[in-house]
């Protein structure tokens, strides 16, 4: 006998006591703390933040504890807490070209002012499993150097001084802002940048590599990556003069591309540009293929027809939140939607079966 | 402190809600057009109702009751979950009874009850945009919306009717709003369509792809067809195993191992309160 699907409240609620005990695990074992997860998983604690486009380390941590270490859950708790927050103000643009640097390199030029810094990278290791870890070892304190204070001025500041470099329009007009606005098409460069700077790192990345494998290749060289410590300004209008309000880590990708000039250019360089909140090297330089991939019309390049060249394909699709809700909401009941496409075929079919019987008998 | 102390009366901060006010006033303005509006992130995924669930909280009030339900029906686990928000961060009162609700939020059906004027349906859409499955480019299909340039749905239609006799859309079926804008009438059985032309007002809210519409009451919605081709509203001629009803569109529930099936009412509270009548008059 049919019964009814009652009892829907009970069963959520249950179903949810259930996955608190399933995250919490075997008791026994000690309760990871929020700090633990912001000191020693760092970089998923930067992937939240620049996803969840919310600078915001301990609140990151905790989302990816609440989220049993899915990021793109924890990205959405993010999401969904930040878009409560109110708005005080904007900051001045963050000054990325006196970033207190922890590693910056460039692939372009031997030795650069400034010079090259290794900084913290799992570039050069070597991918073996460290037994030692699970046996949980103490770490011997990295060798220490002086403060460098050398400034570190931006490579491509070096080939935009001999006109090598395509010049960006200066504008002090305000950005879009893609988390107060429906995005609409045709997108600014800027508005583009911050869909990219939010969107999905294993997305952008995907897009990026397939330029790289010829799908709207752009010849990128990382011109210069820099990992650091940037100072937030902001203008109190009572004061009259900007402030520092604290202080974020980000990294930033400036990648120099062929360019082999158009109607109205000559051969030269242009860029791409990655930025992102945190230590999040493969998503900086992700970032900076696919913005150059999407400058083909302003530099008037050819469409060729390219996935990372499509605008409105990118930056519809990079978001991992939309994409994972309405994926996931297939989910939810479509019985009604699926009675009416059975009743459909059903008919269809007995029509078909009906015309082909009377084929037969005229046979 | 509660709950409904923490957060804003139906979550959304009223600048929020004013923004979703008015691209709803200028959607009912405009019957049938598609609004861009700066949806929210909601704290339920995309795809699960956040544009409904961000027009209701914009259009809800504290005396009103509220009725949310999916596929027809008030317990689906979906349904339970966006009306526990609404009576967390609201604390407004809620029913399932179709002819007591002021409000009510739908994903998928339109109650068997015909509504009355005063009440508004809020339908959850997935894809705002009718022909986005013919042409995938916003800025394209916003073009022909403009120029009111439909050939290509007719076109689909016609092929539908060559290939296979009839057209061979169940669910979403395409209308025509008051004569100009054609509109996706959400993923509802097009067994609903002609309910569209009602006293109530009905709102569609797209969270993801940040569009909203509406039809005003009374609006003219009239089923995309061809003269020798008349839209039908059909069903499998079947009734209710649980009221009888033969009116009411069906579910159909596999209730053994060999494939037995039963059909049973998909409109919940339409049922229940068929069956209720029945036993009253058995009584009396």
């Amino acid at each position: 006998m049919y019964v009814a699907v009652k009892g829907g409240e009970r069963a959520i609620k249950n179903a949810h006591a259930w996955l608190a005990e399933e995250r919490r695990g075997d008791p026994s074992v000690a309760d990871l703390s929020v700090a633990q997860i912001r000191e020693q998983l760092a970089l998923a604690v930067d992937r939240v933040m620049a996803e969840g486009s919310l600078y915001d380390p301990d609140l990151a941590a905790l989302a990816i504890k609440q989220a049993r270490g899915d990021l793109i859950e924890a990205i959405f708790l993010i999401r969904a807490y930040r878009t409560t927050l109110p708005r005080l103000g904007a900051s001045r643009p963050v000054d990325t070209g006196v970033m207190a640097c922890d590693r910056r390199i460039s692939a372009t030029f031997k030795d650069v002012p400034g010079g090259q810094v290794l900084g913290p990278t799992f570039d050069y290791t070597h991918r073996l499993l460290d037994f030692m870890l699970a046996a949980e070892g103490e770490v011997m304190p990295a060798p220490q150097a002086e403060p460098c204070d050398a400034p570190m001025p931006r490579i491509t500041g070096f080939l935009d001084r001999d006109g090598l470099i395509g010049q960006e329009a200066p504008s002090d007009d305000p950005p879009p802002d893609l988390t107060r606005e429906p995005l609409e098409f045709p997108a600014d460069r800027a508005l583009r940048l911050q869909a990219l700077t939010r969107g999905d790192e294993g997305f952008v990345l995907g897009m990026a590599y397939s330029t790289q494998r010829g799908y709207g290749r752009n010849h990128p060289f990382v011109g210069e990556l820099r990992v650091g410590m940037v100072a937030v300004e902001m203008e109190i209008p009572e004061l009259g003069f900007a402030v520092e309000i604290g202080e974020v880590v980000l990294t930033e990708c400036e990648t120099v591309n062929q360019f082999t000039g158009s109607k109205t250019e000559p051969p030269q360089f242009t860029r791409g540009y990655g930025l992102a909140f945190g230590h999040s090297e493969r998503k900086a330089i992700s970032m900076a293929l696919v913005d150059r991939a999407l400058r083909w019309e302003e530099l008037g390049e050819d469409n060729v027809g390219a996935p990372a060249q499509d605008a409105e394909f990118v930056l519809a699709h990079a978001d991992n939140i939309q994409a994972s809700g309405f994926l996931e909401h297939i989910k939810l009941p479509h019985y009604v939607d699926f009675q009416s496409e059975l009743e459909l075929v059903r008919r269809i079919r007995a029509e078909a079966a009906a015309t082909s019987a009377v084929r037969a008998v005229a046979e | 402190m509660t709950e409904t102390d923490q957060y804003n009366f139906a979550y959304l901060d009223e600048h929020t809600k004013r923004m979703i006010r008015r691209a709803l006033l200028k959607a009912l303005a405009i019957p049938g057009y598609q609004v861009p509006f700066a949806s929210r992130e909601m704290p339920m995924p995309y795809g699960w109702g956040t544009g409904g669930v961000q027009v209701t909280a914009s259009v809800l009030t504290p005396n009103d009751s509220l009725k949310v339900i999916d596929q027809g029906a008030d317990d689906t686990t979906n349904a339970v979950s966006i009306r526990r928000f609404f009576q967390k961060t609201a604390g407004v009162s809620t029913t399932t009874r179709t002819t007591e609700a002021s409000v009510i939020q739908t994903r998928h059906r339109i109650p068997e009850d015909p509504l009355r004027e005063g009440q508004i349906l809020v339908y959850q859409v997935p894809i705002p945009e009718p022909l986005r499955f013919l042409e995938p480019r916003e800025t394209e299909t916003r073009k022909m919306h403009a120029l009111e340039e439909y050939g290509l749905m007719h076109v689909k239609l016609y092929e539908d009717i060559a290939r296979h006799g009839e057209i061979a859309t169940a669910y979403a079926y395409p209308v025509k709003v008051e004569g100009r804008y054609v509109m996706d009438p959400s993923p509802i059985p097009k067994f609903d369509n002609p309910k569209m032309e009602m006293a109530a007002i009905q709102l569609f809210g797209a969270g993801r792809e940040q569009r909203i519409y509406a039809v005003p009451p009374h609006t003219r919605v009239v089923s995309l067809d061809f003269e020798d081709h008349p839209f039908e509203a059909r069903k499998g001629g079947l009734s209710c195993a649980l009221c009888g009803s033969e009116e009411s569109y069906l579910d159909e529930v596999i209730v053994d191992d060999a494939g037995g099936r039963m059909f049973v009412c998909s409109d919940t509270d339409h049922c229940e309160g068929r069956r209720s009548q029945a036993c009253t008059e058995a009584e009396g």
